[in-house]
């Protein structure tokens, strides 16, 4: 730990300060003034613009600031996972469009990263006529402007029949240009409860899983998790779900008059977006996948294979945690893009927060609290999945030597 | 003693012959390797062949066996009826027949069409010009900027005996060729300046390209775009006016830089240290060392990315549709508001996808070819 034996050039104070010269070629000189220059133009350009903006305000008569959040929206909004009434104010309805943004973009990352996996898989296979349509598939997807593909769905589902020749392939499920219908049991306060359980059984097996790791790492003797995976995640929700007296009522959707009742409703325009957002980055995903797979070496393999483990193994232990580094980085981009653009949501009258917001500054005429409040919004967003994904990232990482 | 063992035939000529070994090579041998290898792989074949069979019959019956290719005039109206009785089960191509002409070049004056059509043929031309390898030096620059100025002459006139066409009148494919060309033009020397700012040693320049791209990176498109349509103007002195084309026009560029600066910037960092030192060993100066050592290098290792990201914006001007500019897409979904066409809206994006489709397919092979060219050197 003696610094007498260090190497000077390794010191990173680079070489010793000396004063600035009031020369040209002096470079610290050079490198204070590019940035003064630079700062003020951008100073000034901000200052022109802001000057502007207040004058503009002014001549229009347009009160800025945040009030207007209190006032009556009085914009009716078809879907809301909040109750909510026209009378409501602006603030309930941005919130609504906040939740409905979120509901399209968490199921819409769930489902693009199932799809996107199998078919990058797909893409790897063997079998030749499968891989082929795999590649097909990703091709045109990508080849395809995504708000384009939004308008071909959202077209298809409207020419759909009506709810009296709504297509039945299920019994109880209904597909008819008023969306898709599936049945659903009536929501009880039980269910809250089976489901806050089913969370703590997850955090629960997670816990059990590092201790029985620890365990494993003293010992050697490897040790099942499955048991108390089961018992955490199964049986508690279903114990406190039948505490609470089992509550089941089925909720199944039926023709009264011209429209559905009961049963669970996927609007045409929810499930347009949906389908298009997930099958649109479902391309992308698919062959980061495939190259995440391709990045690993064959000898990983087949040194795998001459240790004596099984394919489900190596697949487990050795591979994936080695492709999961290639594939993590830019899965979380296209996390973020699936993200940013649910804000197509408005090409197929989706309700999310850019059309909630947009309806608002077109009513009240507040339009930079408007676009600050979207962009404040995906920003939030993107910097919470960018920090989830980077400590994801930082824990698989390769810890070099 | 010996390690060969004797052929089992040989040793006992009463054992019966061995059937000849299964081939190796050939179709048939590609085919049992391929597609038939087990039973599952072969039950998955057979499956995969029977949807493919079944969707490629069905598109064949919509698009051509059961189409209707023009419908009987009316006065000026078309009489679509007989498409309607089709019920979906045929397109009814007659709506492209039709509205071709409106879908491509918008409300451009009708007998002036040929302006547009050499404008979008010009458009190819540079890029195809742009796409060999042999003229990647500093050519493209006045190359580019004459066919710009031709296009911005042949889409206006009032000039050389061509009628003035106010920018209101444009639309279609050349907006969207206008749109991603230009943007893509202001937008590559403006995410070089802002890669390099990220990668400087000062830290106020830093600090601003940083936070310009994040913010940027962050936000989507849309949001920029309504803040060209609705906030712009407010930014502006009273009386001065951009029009729309042009406040969407900035917001793409400003959108496009910021991506194009990220992949340029993992150009200068994948670029090995001992050229940056070598650069200052013999004494360059910043910018000589950037122009002449460092970027020619850096942009030649994020051409494939870059090409990427150029398809990625190609579809992105289609955004455009949100602030009602009349872009491809804007154009093919006015053309089925017309009462006797609506209900035809699958034709049209099926032709308009189409039209997409053949740039972004000819940008994304060209992407690939150019990668393994530019790898050769790296593969064994």
């Amino acid at each position: 730990m003696s610094t007498s034996t260090a190497d000077p050039r390794q010191n990173s104070a680079g070489p010793p300060r000396r004063p600035i010269r009031l020369s040209w070629s002096d470079e610290r000189l050079r490198g204070i003034v590019w940035q003064l220059l630079v700062v003020g133009v951008v100073l000034a350009i901000a200052w022109w613009l802001w000057s502007n903006t207040v004058h503009n305000l002014e001549v229009r008569r347009i009160a800025t600031g945040f009030g207007f959040l209190d006032r009556e929206a009085g914009l009716p909004i078809g879907e809301a996972l909040i109750p909510y009434e026209p009378t409501d104010t602006y603030f309930r309805a941005l919130l609504v469009g906040v939740l409905n943004t979120l509901k399209v973009a968490v199921v819409g990352v769930v489902l693009a990263t199932i799809l996107g996996t199998l078919v990058g898989i797909a893409r790897l296979s063997h079998n030749w006529l499968l891989s082929k349509i795999a590649g097909f598939y990703v091709e045109l997807i990508r080849d395809l402007p995504l708000l384009l593909q939004l308008l071909f769905w959202y077209t298809i589902l409207q020419s759909l029949p009506g709810p009296r020749q709504a297509l039945n392939p299920v019994d109880g499920v209904f597909l008819s240009n008023r969306g898709l219908l599936l049945p659903f049991i009536e929501w009880m306060p039980a269910h809250n409860w089976a489901l806050l359980a089913l969370v703590a059984g997850f955090i629960g097996t997670l816990m059990t899983a590092r201790a029985l790791r620890a365990r494993q790492y003293a010992d050697g003797q490897p040790r099942k998790i499955w048991p108390a995976a089961v018992t955490l995640m199964a049986g508690l929700p279903l114990l406190v779900w039948a505490a609470l007296g089992a509550p089941f009522t089925p909720d199944v959707p039926a023709l009264r008059g011209f429209n559905f009742q009961g049963g669970l409703i996927m609007t045409p325009e929810y499930f347009a977006l949906l389908l298009g957002l997930v099958t649109y980055t479902a391309g992308f995903i698919a062959e980061i996948v495939r190259a995440g797979i391709l990045a690993v070496n064959q000898g990983q393999w087949e040194a795998a294979q001459a240790l004596g483990l099984r394919r489900g193994d190596i697949l487990k232990r050795i591979v994936l945690p080695q492709a999961l580094r290639v594939i993590v980085p830019p899965m979380t981009s296209q996390y973020l893009n699936l993200t940013k653009n649910s804000s197509l949501a408005v090409a197929v009258g989706y309700q999310d927060i850019v059309s909630i917001a947009n309806t608002t500054l077109n009513q009240t005429g507040q339009a930079i609290e408007g676009i600050a409040i979207i962009m404040l919004v995906y920003l939030t967003i993107s910097l919470s999945i960018s920090l989830f994904m980077n400590w994801y990232n930082a824990r698989i990482a390769l810890v070099e030597r | 003693m010996s390690d060969v063992t004797l052929d089992a035939s040989a040793a006992n000529p009463e054992a019966a012959p061995r059937t000849a070994p299964v081939r190796s090579t050939g179709a048939m041998a590609w085919l049992r390797a391929n597609l038939f290898s087990s039973w599952l792989n072969t039950a998955l074949t057979l499956a995969l062949a029977w949807l493919v069979v079944r969707f490629a019959i069905g598109f064949v019956d919509w698009a051509f066996i059961n189409a209707i290719w023009s419908v009987p005039m009316q006065g000026t109206v078309p009489q679509t009826q007989i498409c309607r009785d089709l019920e979906g089960a045929g397109a009814c191509w007659a709506v492209i027949g039709e509205k071709h002409r409106f879908i491509l070049f918008g409300t451009y004056p009708y007998e002036e069409h040929w302006r547009p059509l050499l404008v979008c043929g010009l458009f190819i031309g540079l890029y195809i010009f742009s796409a060999m390898r042999r003229f990647w030096t500093w050519v493209l620059v006045p190359v580019w900027a004459v066919t710009l100025t031709v296009i911005g002459i042949l889409m206006w006139g009032g000039i050389l005996g061509l009628s003035y066409v106010p920018q209101e009148r444009w639309g279609g494919l050349p907006i969207t060729l206008i749109l991603s060309t230009f943007g893509l033009a202001f937008a590559f020397p403006l995410a070089i300046l802002v890669a390099l700012g990220r990668r400087s040693k000062l830290p106020a320049i830093k600090t601003l390209c940083v936070v310009y791209v994040e913010l940027v990176r962050g936000v989507p498109l849309i949001s920029l775009l309504f803040m060209a349509s609705v906030m712009f103007p407010l930014f502006l002195p009273e009386g001065m006016n951009i029009d729309k084309l042009l406040r969407a026009q900035i917001a793409i560029t400003l959108f496009a830089g910021a991506y194009l600066a990220e992949v340029v910037r993992a150009g200068l960092q994948t670029l090995p240290r001992g050229q940056y030192e070598a650069a200052d060993a013999l004494g360059l100066s910043y910018w000589q060392k950037t122009g002449f050592i460092i970027l020619p290098q850096a942009l030649r290792l994020v051409i494939p990315p870059l090409v990427n990201t150029f398809i990625g914006f190609f579809k992105d001007t289609s955004l455009v549709l949100i602030i009602g500019i009349f872009d491809l897409l804007t154009a093919g979904k006015t053309a089925i508001v017309e009462p006797a066409w609506q209900g035809f809206g699958i034709e049209v994006y099926v032709f308009v996808g189409a039209i997409y489709l053949v740039f972004c397919f000819a940008m994304s092979k060209y992407s690939q070819d150019l990668e393994r060219d530019l790898n050769q050197h790296r593969r064994r």
